[in-house]
């Protein structure tokens, strides 16, 4: 039996948004809830999670798919420790590396600067680094643009580059979030075979994608989620991402014959 | 369409293993969309357990489950002295993140890397144009330039640390949630930078006082050791600023103001002995008990004890640097009582303030530079580390 590598234990998460655009008091009236000790009426409460449980296994992909809200990217967040649970508890196997859609690690800083630092801070030592620096170039493609700063970066360049430093080390667990939707068809089936790699290690790798074919091609399990609740779950992905689509008003994807 | 219409979907809902029916997933009534009234209202029971491939013995809890197999909590804190390890075996990380910020600080600018000297210096030149030129604060204290100088480049080491650690958190968000690693990384590897800026302005420092015929003497070695000890105490500040500003813009809003107070508290831009508390009539001459507070604040100390290193004037001016001598002390309190003329009092009485007894000697301020070293160090560690898990949310 393989090893448990992310427990998810009847997990709930509620996270509290802060100054949406409601807050436009004055600063008499925020000095009176100070005074009374209230909260600020802009604060909402989001229950982004409903309680859900799962095991994932080392040298699973899990595919999480779901509507937009329905708590995909609050389920990674939560896995790698970034938002605090309600109710319940994760447990996971080591740490875990969260790639999201979000800016550049250092944007100030160059590629090669990114790729150095990115990899000490992960706990390489310099000589390692020196050693994996070209292929983690090589990998992420970025070509010349490894000496710019990173905020000058593509939203594809970028990710590339993110996900070629995250999985330099043979990350425990691997949480990408639509991190591969902005790359192109040749990083696509890098990124793949990287995944393939990772899961052979004894990773375990979490895939948030709206693209389906790309979770029916990476993935060997899936989760479909919705209101955030598990609907359903399993090893038998064509038949759930067939069901999600239906669902959601779509038609079942056409497959190829195997 | 409610959740609980699309439960019954077909496909393999019920695993072996699970522990409660889909019963336990029963919808709380409507659509919950963000900041409905049921948002706090957690179900009661347990969900089922998806994917678990009948790996789980029945009866037993996840956490059990999850307990045996050496699993953690996503979000554990790791032993302090772990931690520490962790930080030390990340100081590449730390020193190259600081440098690689340093370069690229001024990047767009025309000057470029020009602004690490011209920032200090420009500084300095304010303060000198408002409080040396127009202001007169110089009364009481000899070669007020240097002295002047030294006080804003040591205060600024710890202004900056402090004000830019309180937004290191939010400002490296996207490598925080990227990548595992020790946060403490982050506010360790702002020191650094300032650190390394301090270096620089040093430089311009040296420079200055040298210019204005100040001696090169084995004093000036003094101020390596004193360097570490700040430096030890910027990275206690840091700490707690770095888990102060994490959560709220606020601490990075007030942080300035009450800077600035602590720089006039701290005597930068005058002399809190001699200018304040030796001179009767002056507001701290019948508060000794005050003044002797404001010498044993860190900033007063660091700044003292570098200025008593580098600069002649202020060595030999200290006062407790002569023994006592209450007529001579009286002189520097009250030379119009004595007709002293005022080119007389600039030649030499202004250092007959070292006739008078020290508030706060060299020595004590020497054992009080150790102490808020070792106590901010100490105490801003642990404040941080205790709320590891909980930077990057939000």
């Amino acid at each position: 039996m393989a090893e448990p590598m992310v427990v998810v234990d009847d997990l709930h998460v509620v996270y509290r948004v802060y100054g949406s655009g409601a807050d436009k008091g004055t600063a008499a009236t925020a000095l009176l809830r100070m005074v009374r000790r209230q909260r600020r009426p802009s604060i909402r409460e989001v229950h982004a999670i409903r309680g859900m449980s799962f095991v994932a296994y080392e040298g699973d992909a899990v595919g999480v798919i779901g509507r937009n809200g329905s708590g995909k990217s609050t389920l990674l967040r939560a896995i790698a420790g970034l938002l605090p649970a309600e109710q319940g508890m994760v447990y996971t196997q080591g740490h875990a590396a969260l790639l999201g859609v979000n800016a550049a690690l250092l944007e100030n800083l160059t590629g090669e600067k990114n790729v150095v630092l990115g990899c000490l801070a992960m706990g390489m030592s310099p000589q390692t680094v020196k050693e994996r620096y070209q292929s983690i170039v090589d990998f992420s493609g970025v070509g010349d643009f490894i000496n710019l700063a990173m905020k000058t970066y593509s939203s594809g360049m970028g990710s590339r580059l993110r996900f070629a430093i995250a999985s330099a080390k043979s990350q425990d667990i691997l949480l990408v979030d639509e991190a591969l939707a902005t790359g192109d068809a040749e990083f696509r089936v890098k990124s793949h075979r990287r995944i393939d790699e990772l899961r052979a290690q004894a990773g375990t790798v979490f895939l948030v994608a709206h693209n389906l074919g790309e979770i029916e091609e990476t993935c060997n399990k899936v989760i479909w989620l919705e209101k955030g609740r598990i609907v359903q779950a399993g090893e038998n992905v064509p038949e759930i991402v067939d069901a999600y689509l239906t669902a959601t008003g779509g038609e079942p994807r056409v497959r190829e014959p195997k | 369409m409610t959740n609980r219409g699309r439960l019954s979907a077909p496909g393999g809902l019920s695993k072996p293993g699970s522990l409660s029916g889909p019963g336990g997933l029963a919808d709380n009534g409507g659509p919950a969309g963000p900041g409905s009234a049921s948002a706090t209202a957690l179900a009661a029971e347990p969900a089922e357990v998806y994917l678990a491939d009948g790996g789980i013995p029945a009866g037993e809890r996840l956490s059990e489950y999850a307990a045996r197999h050496n699993l953690e909590p996503a979000s554990a804190r790791p032993p302090a002295l772990k931690y520490l390890r962790m930080l030390w075996q990340r100081r590449q990380f730390i020193t190259g993140f600081a440098t690689a910020s340093n370069v690229a600080m001024y990047s767009e600018a025309r000057l470029g890397q020009l602004w690490q000297v011209l920032t200090p210096l420009l500084n300095a030149a304010v303060y000198f144009l408002i409080f040396g030129v127009l202001l007169h604060v110089s009364r009481g204290v000899p070669d007020y330039i240097t002295f002047l100088v030294t006080g804003i480049f040591v205060f600024n080491f710890t202004q900056r640390a402090c004000i830019t650690s309180s937004v290191v958190m939010r400002d490296n968000l996207p490598l925080i949630r990227a990548l595992p690693f020790p946060r403490g990384c982050l506010p360790l590897g702002y020191v650094i930078i300032e650190l390394q800026q301090l270096l620089l302005s040093f430089t311009v420092l040296f420079v200055i006082i040298l210019a204005y015929g100040e001696p090169f003497t084995w004093y000036w070695f003094l101020i390596l050791p004193i360097l570490v000890l700040q430096t030890l105490f910027n990275v206690g500040c840091s700490f707690l600023l770095a888990r102060w500003g994490s959560g709220f813009d606020d601490v990075s809003q007030l942080l300035p103001f009450v800077i600035r107070t602590w720089m006039y508290a701290s005597g930068v831009i005058f002399s809190i002995t001699t200018s304040l508390a030796l001179v009767p009539g002056q507001s701290l001459y019948h508060h000794k008990h005050l003044a002797y507070l404001l010498q044993i604040n860190p900033a007063a100390v660091y700044i003292t004890l570098i200025r008593n290193s580098l600069l002649t004037a202020q060595r030999i001016s200290m006062p407790g640097y002569h023994p006592f001598n209450a007529v001579k002390c009286a002189m520097y309190g009250n030379p119009v009582k004595f007709h002293i003329t005022q080119a007389a009092f600039q030649n030499k009485v202004i250092y007959y303030s070292s006739y008078c007894h020290p508030i706060v000697g060299q020595s004590a301020l020497w054992g009080y530079a150790a102490l808020w070293a070792v106590v901010a160090a100490v105490a801003g560690f642990f404040f941080f580390w205790w709320a590891e898990t909980r930077y990057g949310r939000g």
